[in-house]
């Protein structure tokens, strides 16, 4: 069961946790990403491609599904304004055992990243600007290219 | 060949929309082509595109490299590197 979410209102973590269990799957592995208060950042603004956004995430569970041999894969992402603390993007991957779990629910944070059409915008005060996308990031999607 | 074109985060507040419909020349074959041919409309295109390695693109909504053809394309989408999770 592939479950992907676009929405401006708060990620309910329990609600989203539970309905990630299933019969017969022994392990849900899960990622939250929190807005960081880097640098006295006081807002993050999320934008992003509607209809595109839910196609690629779709197709990341998809794949994840099948490697990985899950019973679900669960993507909330928020979009809008947030402050620091907030919740913007939650992951559950569910599988019968806990290595599947754990590494799909990496697989999925890592592409997401960078393959899906989200652009941040911080506040700091008056001033508003788009953060840069990192090589970092094309790094951590890259590692999954490759890996059995 | 009429073209619905869309614009996300900074390349949309620098063109000063969302979103609009053209109907380029037959010489613009890609979508390189196709921001090439956009940067002559105007100092918010030229400015939202004078740097082609920081653009990235979406053809009928699946990404995409700026040396794909865009013959029969229905919507175009141009827009910064993505940085979303």
């Amino acid at each position: 069961m592939i479950r992907v979410v676009i929405q401006e209102a708060p990620i309910d973590l329990a609600a989203e946790h539970a309905a990630a269990e299933a019969a017969d799957a022994g392990a849900v592995a899960t990622f939250t990403g929190l807005v960081r208060g880097d640098d006295g950042v006081t807002e993050l603004a999320l934008e992003h491609y509607p209809g595109a956004t839910e196609r690629a995430l779709e197709a990341l569970c998809e794949q994840a599904v099948e490697r990985w041999s899950l019973a679900k894969a669960v993507i909330v992402h928020r979009v809008g304004p947030m402050v620091p603390s907030d919740r913007v993007v939650f992951v559950a991957t569910t599988a019968r055992h806990r290595g599947a779990a754990l590494d799909a629910c990496a697989f999925l944070i890592d592409r997401l990243k960078t393959g899906a059409p989200f652009w941040k915008r911080e506040r700091r005060g008056d001033d508003a600007r788009w953060v840069e996308a990192r090589d970092s990031d094309d790094v951590a999607a890259a590692r999954w290219d490759s890996a059995g | 060949m009429a073209v619905e074109l869309l614009y996300f985060a900074w390349v949309r507040e620098a063109i000063g929309q969302a979103g609009e419909r053209v109907d380029p020349p037959a010489e613009v074959a890609t979508v390189a082509d196709l921001v090439d041919w956009l940067r002559g409309r105007g100092e918010g295109y030229a400015t939202a595109f004078a740097d082609r390695e920081r653009l990235r693109a979406a053809v009928d909504q699946a990404f995409v490299p700026l040396d794909t053809p865009i013959a029969g394309a229905r919507e175009i989408a141009l827009f910064p590197p993505v940085t979303g999770g």
